[in-house]
């Protein structure tokens, strides 16, 4: 497979912890510019495959590459964050003892070494950006409020802002409607269909209707491998995905 | 009452306050000690002035102590080692300046030197007759230390208890060492019957005077050099380390540079601390690598509130007022009162004087949401339900939610 | 199979110092009652080999006092006795029994002049009369000291000892000594190979220092059998050496087992810092040493068996002050591990200080029983009874704990808070309950540990302190949660410290073993049997 036109290239990549293998072989090839939807059931090695994408997890074999060239098993979580991966946690992970504002500050684009830090002033710049994200997340009234008094929905909508901030080249969203309303899922699906134009991105997410909003290509993982891959209609079509996941 | 006042006020404030006040003392005290009658009301007598002197280096030392724990959720089991060092290097230049006036009157070896039938000077003391280069040492060794431990310490990810430990263990088998004779540091006698200080003698009360003043000015900076940092997005990023490292991580920061920098800047500040206080005492030696002094220090925190930048100045005055008067009055009693103390203050005072200070003027309903004290549920700050206090929330921010950063469950020592 | 040996040689041993031939002894004192009679030195000379040819142990007393000097006759009876200056007067002793007999000034008797022609043969004679003794040790003692004291006078009566000797391990030891004694005598040189060759195989220190003579006093074909000999048991004892050390290490070993052990529970296994663990340990020490008070004073005769009964009362005391600790302070501070460190050192402060109240700041006297003390050889290798005891006692609480962790419903139900509080809370695991009983097992193991090590500690005060530290070193290197690597950690700790003393030093070694965990942990931060999955790094 050529690597040349991808922003992510996973080929026979297995793990195992203890034994147990998490990841088994998998192959999954994103294009530049495109969004994926990843399904499965719960323990496909969903996450995993994004812990290995982001340098948590070594893989025990396999290739790993960025971009097209980047080999990702080289470098670690804060090199690959820098590359430009960002990621939503499944677990909507804020710093919780800062202000909205200040969370989105430490995410936002620029140098991440100490002393520029130290020393540093918010610019025009910045400040504008920051008051963008606001807007764009709905939280610009609550700029001042501490993340730990966010609800877990807003939580959600904050990592978001921080991914945004971040400005990435692919973001890894993991579960980004938990917890959310029927309204709020719309919304962010139409947030991310926004962002899918200029980035790329995974989504996993277990709510098909969800799925069904982003209307992109779907692959379907199962005990860590690929077992469906292609449009929403034909992976619930699929006997094995319904079989397994989707259910009669 | 100026006090209530003094913590109300918000955060910012307070640093002015006390920078404010650090420095009056340090122009007042010596004044009603020199220039004042013996005989007159006002008049500070010379022991109180080397005693709070003292204080002042111990205050110091838990204010570097802070910065890491605080901040940042190091708990330093070490950092009395860190302020040993810098006391040697002071004491080590106290001991070049003795010079022929010692028991043995060898123009070039200290007594124990003589003593212990050392042939020459160690490499390593050469330059301590400098002031200057004296001065250097006492920030780049603790400096050095910490980097290069720290440098190991976090770029492999040890953290939590097992950070706690092995820091233990660090001032552990400094104090080993420096117990050994062949050591060239004095052995268990330390280093001590200093004569000179930039050429004023040790023991004159103007000297005293202006070792108190030093130590008070030098605190009252690096209460703003530690607000400064804590303040700077550098700052946030700190505390972000604190709360969610991995976190931080995803975002491209480097966490063990972060926590690299601010450990050595608090070895710095604890050496800065020792080198001060060796000449107010007269004496440095293997003792002060007990791995119970440091622990000492983090109650000195924890007592006045950690993650705050008044709390463990004050923690350290009221803890080591206690220690001289119990000492005085009930001797026996001391290593109860200590004890007690550190249970107390981690069962009842989580936040220390300065954060029961916070929330007893904040609204006690919506303090519950906002922090994370309650034990039992560490959730309970999530609460959506209950309004934040509008109040607080910016003194709030500086100061830590929930105590160690990990889950109300417990887990395999992290 | 050692235990036995050693206590036969004990008993062996006793029994020979308890057999007086007393049928012999009007005999002896006949020939002894010679000395006053005796006009010149080789009439005195004489009365030795007379004295030396009974064969009886017995005249080792008078014969080793005449040559100190000490035989004096008295002049108002002529009876012989074996003096001693006390003050201006002489306290006369009887010289077979030594019992005392009387005073008398230094005028009423008379000192039984010694030359060294005496002195050598008296030597000779005391070497040689243990030969024939009945009892083996004492056969055996005597070939040992002619080995060490060799002269060629001794290859005569010696040929005739190996002739008679019927013990094949004496036998062996007697020809060494004959060797020796060849070696410095004017014997041909194909003698002296043998000699060397023998001397060779035996391979312990008091051989390479013979030899070493050896190889110093004579030249051509001896002296290079003797180098060549004395290299081969430099590296026999080479390797003795390095069992030795093996042993003290394991010793170590097992001591900081001991130690840790406890803590591998409440630390590994639960979680919980407890500064305090060091204190539960000198808690149970000094439980042992109140036990032992009662003993003394009230029944003496329980002495040996105040271990026995310390240890479960060590184990109570312990485990209730954990049980204590753990509702007082610990059960508020779980899931923070840094806050429950400085609770519980707080709870050492207090606990130290309590001890020192109520016992004083002072070390205390705990005893070794009987079956504790001494110690005995397997080949060059030292070994006391209490190390090797505290050994098999490690080892057996080891086994203990680990059976009620992997076998019992209250281990399985602590492993399973372990891993899941609230699922094992909502399963119907009374998890406070397991809390506060793991943690007092943790502690109460602590306890028995304090009365083992009591034996060979001091019991003060600051008992607990020198153990924290290298306790949290063990259980962090082995790697939480993981008995087995607590066993493997304390183990190999202790011998690789033992390994570095002889090139470091004691203080030295321990902090390169210290250097050396911080730079292990740095590399493994989970310690050598990590635990691995999510739960871990959450
Ligand atoms: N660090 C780890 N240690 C041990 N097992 C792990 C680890 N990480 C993942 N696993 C295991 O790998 C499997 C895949 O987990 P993963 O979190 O990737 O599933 P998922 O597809 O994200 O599921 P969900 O839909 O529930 O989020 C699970 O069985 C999990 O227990
Ligand atoms: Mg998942």
């Amino acid at each position: 497979m050529p690597k040349s036109n991808t922003i992510l290239y996973l080929d026979g990549v297995s793990v195992s912890f203890d034994g147990f293998r998490a990841i088994n072989n998998l192959s999954l090839v994103l294009d530049k510019g495109e969004m994926r939807a990843i399904i499965g059931p719960n323990g496909a090695g969903k996450t995993t495959m994004m812990d290995i994408v982001t340098g948590k997890t070594r893989p025990d074999a396999g290739e790993v590459y960025f971009d097209g060239q980047v080999d990702l098993t080289k470098h670690d979580e804060a090199e690959i964050a820098m590359m430009g991966i960002g990621r939503k946690f499944q677990k909507p992970t804020v710093f919780e003892s800062h202000t909205i504002e200040d969370n989105l500050m430490l995410a936002l684009k620029g140098p991440r070494s100490i002393f520029p830090a130290l020393f540093h002033r918010r610019s025009a710049a910045e400040a504008r950006q920051i008051d963008d994200i606001l807007g764009i997340i709905r939280l610009g009234d609550k700029r001042d409020e501490l993340a730990a008094n966010l609800s877990h929905g807003q939580k959600q909508w904050l990592e978001i802002g921080m991914l945004l901030a971040q400005d990435p080249k692919l973001l890894l969203v993991d579960e980004p409607v938990a917890g959310m309303t029927d309204a709020e899922t719309e919304e962010t699906a139409r947030l991310l269909r926004d962002i899918a134009r200029d980035h790329s991105v995974i989504v996993v997410e277990h709510d098909m209707h969800f799925v069904r909003e982003l209307g992109v290509k779907v692959t379907c993982l199962h005990e860590g491998s690929v077992l469906s891959e292609g449009s929403l209609d034909f992976v619930s079509a699929d006997e094995r995905v319904v079989e397994v996941y989707l259910g009669r | 009452m100026i006090t209530g006042r003094f913590f109300a006020a918000g955060a910012d404030r307070r640093i002015a306050i006390t920078i404010f006040i650090l420095l009056a003392i340090a122009i007042i005290v010596p004044l009603l000690n020199l220039a004042v009658s013996p005989t007159s009301a006002f008049y500070v007598p010379s022991y109180v002035v080397a005693l709070t002197g003292k204080y002042l280096c111990y205050a110091l030392l838990a204010l570097a102590l802070d910065l890491v724990w605080g901040y940042c959720g190091i708990l330093s089991l070490g950092h009395g080692a860190f302020f040993a060092l810098g006391g040697y290097a002071m004491g080590m230049y106290l001991m070049r300046q003795i010079g022929s006036r010692g028991v043995y009157g060898n123009p070039l070896l200290p007594d124990f030197m003589v003593f212990l039938n050392y042939g020459e000077l160690p490499w390593f003391w050469y330059g301590f007759d400098q002031f200057w280069f004296a001065a250097i040492m006492v920030l780049a060794v603790p400096g050095l230390l910490a980097f290069v431990f720290g440098w190991f310490a976090f770029r492999s990810r040890v953290t939590g208890v097992y950070l706690s430990i092995i820091t233990q263990a660090m001032t552990y088998a400094l104090l080993l060492a420096f117990f050994r004779n062949d050591m060239g540091f004095g052995g268990n006698n330390g280093l001590t019957d200093f004569k000179d200080i930039l050429g004023y003698n040790v023991q004159a009360d103007a000297t005293r005077s202006a070792l108190f003043a030093a130590s008070a000015v030098t605190l009252a900076l690096a209460v703003f050099v530690t607000w400064a940092i804590v303040g700077s997005k550098y700052g946030k990023l700190l505390m972000a380390v604190r709360d969610a490292e991995s976190r931080t991580r995803f975002l491209g920061w480097r966490a063990e540079n972060v926590k690299l920098f601010a450990f050595t800047v608090s070895a710095v500040m604890a050496g800065i601390a020792g080198a001060l206080y060796v000449p107010q005492v007269g004496i440095i030696n293997p003792g002060e690598f007990e791995p119970s002094n440091s622990i000492e220090v983090v109650v000195w925190a924890a007592v006045g509130g950690r993650g705050t930048i008044v709390g463990p100045i004050i923690g350290a005055l009221v803890v080591n007022a206690g220690k001289s008067w119990f000492t005085g009055v009930l001797p026996a009693f001391w290593l109860f009162a200590l004890g007690g103390l550190f249970v107390a203050v981690t069962l009842f005072l989580p936040k220390g004087i300065v954060g029961m200070w916070d929330s007893w003027r904040g609204n006690a309903r919506a303090l519950r949401a906002a922090s994370i004290t309650n034990p039992i549920n560490g959730e309970a700050g999530t609460d959506p339900a209950v309004p934040p206090p509008p109040k607080i929330v910016r003194s709030a921010a500086r100061t830590p939610g929930d105590w160690s950063a990990s889950g109300p469950e417990p887990q395999p020592a992290e | 199979m050692i235990l036995t040996r050693a206590i036969g040689l004990t008993l062996l041993l006793l029994l020979g110092m308890l057999s007086p031939s007393n049928a012999a002894e009007a005999d002896l004192r006949a020939i002894i009652a010679k000395f006053a009679t005796a006009s010149n030195f080789s009439a005195t000379e004489a009365v030795v080999r007379e004295l030396a040819a009974t064969g009886d142990t017995a005249v080792e007393r008078p014969l080793g006092a005449l040559a100190e000097g000490d035989l004096y006759v008295r002049k108002a009876d002529s009876l012989v006795f074996i003096g001693k200056a006390a003050g201006g007067s002489v306290e006369l002793l009887d010289p077979l029994s030594g019992e005392k007999s009387g005073d008398a000034a230094k005028s009423e008797i008379t000192k039984i002049k010694v030359n060294n022609t005496l002195r050598r043969a008296v030597r000779d004679a005391l070497g040689t009369l243990t030969l024939g003794a009945k009892d083996p040790a004492a056969r055996i003692a005597a070939a040992d000291t002619m080995f060490k004291t060799p002269d060629a006078t001794n290859i005569e009566p010696l040929d005739a000892a190996i002739a008679s000797e019927t013990v094949a391990s004496v036998k062996a030891l007697l020809e060494q000594a004959r060797a020796a004694s060849v070696l410095v005598s004017d014997r041909p040189e194909a003698d002296k190979l043998a000699a060397v060759a023998l001397i060779g195989g035996r391979g312990d220190r008091n051989a390479l220092s013979l030899l070493t003579a050896v190889e110093a006093n004579s030249e051509g074909a001896v002296k290079d059998a003797a180098t060549a000999a004395i290299a081969n048991i430099n590296s026999t004892l080479a390797l003795w050496d390095a069992g030795q050390n093996i042993w003290y290490g394991i010793s170590l070993g097992s001591v900081l087992l001991l130690a840790a052990i406890g803590l591998a529970i409440t630390f590994g296994v639960m979680g919980v810092i407890n500064m305090a663990h060091g204190e539960m340990v000198m808690l149970g020490a000094y439980t042992t040493f109140v036990v032992q008070e009662v003993i003394r004073n009230s029944f003496p005769g329980l002495f040996d068996w105040s271990l026995v009964i310390a240890l479960p009362l060590a184990f109570s005391v312990a485990a209730l002050v954990g049980l204590v600790i753990e509702r007082g302070v610990i059960r508020f501070l779980y899931g923070r591990p840094l806050e429950t460190l400085l609770a519980t050192w707080g709870v050492s402060l207090i606990l130290q200080q309590a001890v020192r109240t109520i016992f004083g700041p002072t070390n205390q006297e705990v005893g070794n029983p009987s079956w504790m003390s001494g110690s005995f050889y397997i080949g060059q290798l030292a070994v006391t009874w209490n190390r090797l005891w505290i050994l098999v006692f490690a080892l057996g609480v080891f086994a203990v704990l680990l059976y009620v962790m992997k076998r019992t419903p209250w281990g399985l139900q602590m492993r399973a808070v372990t891993a899941n509080r609230r699922m094992a809370a909502s399963m119907g695991i009374r998890t406070p309950w397991v809390d506060a009983l793991t943690f007092a097992l943790g502690s109460g193991i602590a306890g028995i540990a304090g009365v083992a090590l009591s034996q060979i500690d001091n019991v003060s005060p600051n008992l607990g302190r020198g153990y924290i530290i290298d306790s949290f070193m063990v259980v962090v290197f082995g790697g939480v949660g993981n008995l087995w690597g607590t066993l493997v950690g304390a183990f190999s700790l202790g011998i690789v410290n033992k390994f570095l003393e002889p090139y470091a030093g004691a203080v030295l070694g321990k902090i390169v073993v210290l250097v050396l965990i911080i730079l292990f942990i740095q590399k493994r931060p989970r310690g050598l049997f990590a635990l691995k999955g999510r739960s871990v790094e959450a």
